[in-house]
């Protein structure tokens, strides 16, 4: 969820109204943001807002304010007017640029005033959707320039960066090589995450204007010449993409913002974008879309009843301007900021959150069921119950652990162990290399952890391991394990086994007839006292006296014997 | 004397005593033949037990001893006096005197030059020699201040002298506690002692009755138990689980935790470009890298069509769907996987028939680790699929569930959640933070989700979910969940971990 710091006194100023803390954080929690944190600083108290992460028309105080302004009756909803000059500014997209970075969307905005709070605004505003919608600039980057510095029309193409040569934004040095550039800005905290973007590619993106100064080097940096200041009056933004639906909203929630600070508020220049093998984009889309309502289904939707007069006027201070139409319908105009709303269930959520979450009336759901619990659930459960009641202690371990854990300090071979495993890919630490095929390092673990607590330890976990499964659409599968262990200053080798022996007594699993147990060689175990455990002519585990490296692997200074069984075939 | 017992003896020596003005501890143990004074004390404490048998006063004092250095002083004479005793007539090279020396040399050396008893010299070959000084009176006085403290005469040396000693390490100072012992109203030579345990016996022969028992001590702990306990976190999973089937809602079976990302998201109308499919927040897998088989064709095209294009009324994302995206297996991080397979099942039954169901299992998340953050929690969730429900029906049973968690005061957020619209956060009021904490999320399944499915189009779905780690922390004021969840775990905190008793409420 993005968190947008604002200027409280600029906020409440735009608002129209000023709040208490109290009051502005419940404000918040009505609309569906939230007050995250107060803070204060030399310019005055600062709020940190927490955004839905479908809401880029929020992610500036121009934003927030406004919709807050609507929310509570001070102002309508803003409207925005697309004009067309006789001459449209144009870019012409070279077929260069279509295997790297193959979309642009631009826009102008005419007769603007850029106050230092408004620039410091659009900085933030850029920051928040490049972190946001633009995924790191991989899917969009954002340009802003003073287009009175710059000469239409403009080109967007893809260059070898040897010869893209310009000064980059507040570099006082003209760069001859875009790849140095790269290399220069590998130590750059804020730049180097967007590097790996272009930077081994053959051709790097660039738009220049007629008389050949570059603009931009997207997704990276813009050039310094066309840097927007407090004097800046004409503005040309563009946006670079490799999806174009989401460049469209970048732009439309760019233009919708900056457009508040043009002579005539929410006035747009219209632009064009011209490509070889595609047809000429005209942008900023700005498109007021429509949306049918049909008020039974938003009152049974929402449990509540209220007229279609109500529902248009609740549907207005969530800024959807929206009118009656005959027969219990409503027609919702959704502006170009709301482009979270793709389905008429989001304007359901609008109008209950205009109805207020506290005001809804609670209603338990007349739907009559009868409930089960999931079988093997409640088998492993009605054992835990049991094992606990013999004298052992549960553990909670991690299904995820080390190939170590599985492996070398098992003193299981990892050649013919490896193969059997699930292994995650990109594990933050070694941790979380594998998911476990077996609870026994979780429970050794447990025992290291716990080296003051008087002995014996008896430890116990039923949870699952996973194994590979051809059979399953996944690949793999879940099995739910049991294991218990003793330690002590002797193996207790009949304590474990007495507890496989209670088990099945209360399983009413016969022994010999049923189950028996096997002899058997295993490198976790200490030779000869290991044995299989059998359940109806299967093999459902083993148990013994662990092999002392094995303990001394896990950091455990005293014997110990172990079990681990399937459980499933008991169901 | 040898067959009675040391009390007995004691109540013997006061028999004896003439006059009733008590005996110290001290002299006690000395007239029983020097017996060890701690085991005096004991007998004696053991007979103040009995009802005015004997009386006792309580002394603290110091007492003053010979340190195994003192001793030696004792048997061979101070440092000094030996390094006196030590030096021939012709005296010593200095060299020679210190060599192999442990310090105490040294020591007697400073203390005999500052005595005046033998002096340094240099010798014209630039060598020290150590002579003794002539016509002077050797006495060893530290000597003979030990042997007056060994014979308890240490008061007339003054504390200048002690301390000196002290700093010295000869001698050491404890507290003993002594006990002055005197007849009480009740004394007698012959007490019957009283019985410590009621014992079979006394029961076979009816001797209890006659019999005095010694008085329990009703202010000390009983012994620990010895035995089994369950784990605190899954107590809290049976008491969930039970509440929700008292509330009518089945268990769904969630073994299953590698899951494909088309039932983990693309299902979930999640859509592929969302940061939660990000490798720095989703495990994905390595082996098995894909999953084998998606569920039939057409499903999985109309999941296309609605993530791609849009359907049902929905414009959908208007952006590109991989398949091989939607193939990728990885470690659930949501048991909404499960559920969503569960839809899609109910979804292929004719007629719809209402449903409600839960789950509590691990899911998993790449996540930076911290004091409440792990890469592996629970979550607990909920659905009823029904016609007609409203969020008005989610509000209420978000009630009724939390309430019976000990959760009455709730409040409900606006939110956004890709797979639920309209979308709310739930917060608790918590007493003890003085402050609202989310506790929980919920909404009703988004068209895009449950139309691809084959759902009735009037079937709606109010669903929820939270971790049960969390209001378990809450609940037994645990900071830090990894004394809670895996294998550092705090067996002392697993063996004294309450009831779970979620209705309730602890009051701090």
């Amino acid at each position: 969820m993005p968190t947008v710091s604002v200027n409280r006194d600029l906020l409440f100023s735009k608002i129209g109204k000023a709040y208490s803390d109290d009051e502005f954080d419940k404000l918040c929690f009505q609309f569906g943001i939230e007050l995250d944190e107060v803070a204060e600083d030399d310019d005055g108290v600062e709020y940190k807002i927490d955004i839905p992460a479908n809401r880029y028309d929020l992610l500036c105080v121009e934003g927030i304010a406004t919709a807050l302004a609507v929310f509570t009756g001070k102002i309508e909803p803003p409207r925005y007017t697309k004009l067309t000059p006789k001459v449209k500014i144009t870019t012409v997209v070279s077929p260069s640029t279509q295997s790297i970075r193959p979309y642009l969307v631009t826009a102008v905005l005419r007769n603007v005033t850029i106050t230092p709070a408004a620039y410091k605004s659009l900085i933030d505003l850029q920051e928040k959707l490049h972190h946001n919608i633009c995924r790191k600039r991989t899917l969009v980057a954002i340009g802003v320039h003073d287009l009175d510095k710059l000469t239409p029309p403009f080109t967007y193409s893809c260059e070898p960066p040897e010869q893209i040569k310009f000064v980059p934004l507040n570099l006082d040095k003209e760069w001859t090589n875009a790849r140095d550039l790269m290399e220069f800005y590998g130590s750059d905290t804020h730049l180097k995450p967007y590097l790996h973007i272009i930077k081994d590619l053959p051709a790097y993106p660039v738009i220049r204007d007629s008389s050949g100064i570059v603009l931009s080097l997207p997704p990276i940096i813009n050039g310094d010449h066309s840097k927007v200041s407090t004097s800046t009056r004409n503005i040309f933004i563009e946006s670079t993409a490799t999806d174009l639906s989401k460049a469209h909203v970048v732009l439309d929630t760019l233009v919708a913002m900056l457009s508040q600070y043009c002579e005539n508020k929410g006035e747009v220049e219209i632009t064009e974008v011209v490509y070889e093998n595609r047809p000429v984009d005209i942008c900023p889309k700005l498109f007021t879309r429509n949306m049918a309502l049909d008020v039974d289904t938003v009152n049974e939707t929402v449990g509540i009843s209220i007229s279609a007069g109500e529902m248009v006027s609740t549907l207005n201070r969530m800024g959807l301007s929206s009118q009656v139409k005959n027969s219990g319908q409503i027609s919702v105009q959704i502006p170009p900021t709301r482009h979270d709303i793709i389905h008429t269930c989001d304007i359901i959520e609008d109008v209950a959150i205009g109805f207020g979450y506290e005001n809804i009336v609670p209603q338990l759901p007349p739907t009559s069921t009868i409930a089960a619990q999931n079988s093997l659930n409640k088998l492993s459960f009605q054992l835990a119950n049991c094992v606990a009641q013999a004298g052992f202690t549960e553990g909670l371990t991690f299904s995820l652990c080390s190939m170590e854990d599985e492996c070398e300090k098992l003193l299981q071979p990892q050649a013919t162990k490896e193969p059997s495993l699930v292994i995650i890919s990109n594990p933050k630490s070694q941790d979380f290399q594998v998911a476990r095929s077996s609870l026994l390092p979780g429970l050794l673990k447990t025992v290291q952890a716990n080296k003051g607590v008087p002995l014996p330890l008896k430890l116990f976990e039923f949870s699952d391991v996973v194994h590979l499964d051809s059979e399953s659409d996944t690949g793999a599968k879940n099995c739910r394990h049991f294991c218990a262990i003793y330690t002590n200053k002797t193996p207790g080798f009949e304590v474990i086994h007495g507890l496989l022996d209670r088990i099945m007594q209360l399983l009413e699993v016969k022994f010999e007839d049923e189950y028996s147990l096997r002899a058997a060689e295993d490198p976790t175990y200490f030779h000869g006292r290991c044995a299989e455990v059998i359940y109806r002519n299967e093999v459902i585990g083993k148990m013994g006296v662990l092999h002392p490296k094995v303990l001394s692997n896990f950091g455990c200074a005293m014997p110990c014997s172990a079990i681990e069984i399937e459980i499933e075939p008991f169901l | 004397m040898a067959s009675l017992s040391l009390s007995d003896q004691i109540l013997l020596l006061l028999t004896k005593k003439d006059d009733d003005g008590g005996i110290s501890s001290l002299d006690l143990a000395a007239e029983l033949g020097e017996e060890d004074h701690q085991k005096v004390v004991g007998a004696i404490k053991s007979l103040a037990t009995l009802d005015d048998v004997i009386r006792t006063e309580q002394y603290v004092r110091n007492v003053l001893s010979l340190t195994e250095e003192g001793k030696i002083v004792v048997s061979q004479g101070s440092h000094e006096f030996r390094v006196w005793q030590n030096i021939p007539d012709s005296g010593i090279e200095l060299d020679t005197l210190l060599l192999g020396d442990g310090g105490s040399t040294r020591v007697g050396l400073n203390k005999a030059v500052a005595s005046g008893w033998v002096r340094i010299v240099k010798k014209d070959d630039g060598k020290s020699w150590v002579e003794r000084c002539l016509n002077v009176e050797v006495v060893d006085v530290v000597k003979s201040q030990l042997l007056q403290i060994i014979n308890g005469d240490s008061a007339p040396l003054g504390d200048d002298v002690i301390t000196d000693l002290k700093r010295r390490r000869l001698v050491v100072s404890n507290s003993v506690t002594t006990f002055t012992v005197s007849r009480g109203a009740n004394f007698s030579q012959n007490v019957e002692r009283p019985e410590a345990e009621l014992t079979a016996e006394m029961m076979a022969n009816e001797e209890y009755a006659k019999k005095n028992f010694k008085p329990y001590n009703f202010n000390a702990m009983g012994t620990t138990l010895q035995g089994g306990h369950l784990h605190p976190l899954l107590k809290v999973k049976a008491e969930f689980l039970s509440i929700l089937t008292e509330l009518g809602f089945s268990e769904m079976p969630t073994n299953r935790f590698v899951e494909s990302s088309f039932w983990n998201f693309d299902a979930l109308f999640v859509p592929q470009k969302h940061p939660a499919r990000d490798v720095q927040d989703t495990f994905f897998l390595a082996r098995p890298e894909n999953c084998t088989r998606l569920p039939d064709e057409e499903y999985v095209a109309r999941v296309e069509k609605v993530h791609t294009v849009g359907d049902y009324g929905s414009d959908g994302y208007q952006t590109p769907w991989r398949r091989e995206e939607t193939q990728r297996n990885i470690m659930r991080t949501h048991t909404t996987a499960i559920t969503g397979r569960v839809l899609y099942d109910l979804a292929q039954q004719k007629p719809f028939k209402p449903v409600k169901k839960f789950s509590i299992d691990r899911v998993f998340r790449n996540e930076t680790l911290d004091a409440t953050h792990l890469a592996e929690f629970h979550q607990v969730e909920g659905f009823v699929a029904d016609r007609g429900l409203s969020l008005g029906h989610l509000i209420g049973i978000m009630k009724e569930f939390f309430g019976r968690l000990g959760i009455d005061q709730l409040r409900f957020k606006p939110a956004y959640n890709p797979y639920t619209e309209p979308s709310l956060e739930v917060f608790a009021y918590h007493k003890g933070f003085k402050k609202w904490v989310e506790v929980g999320n919920s909404g009703l399944f988004r068209p895009e989700m449950l139309r691809p499915m084959g759902l009735p189009e009037d079937v709606r779905i109010i669903a929820w979910g939270l971790s049960l780690e969390r209001p378990t922390m809450i609940r037994y004021g645990i900071n830090n969940i990894r004394s809670l969840v895996g294998h550092k775990v705090d067996l002392r905190l697993v063996y004294s971990n309450p009831l779970c008793r979620l209705d309730k409420v602890r009051e701090s």
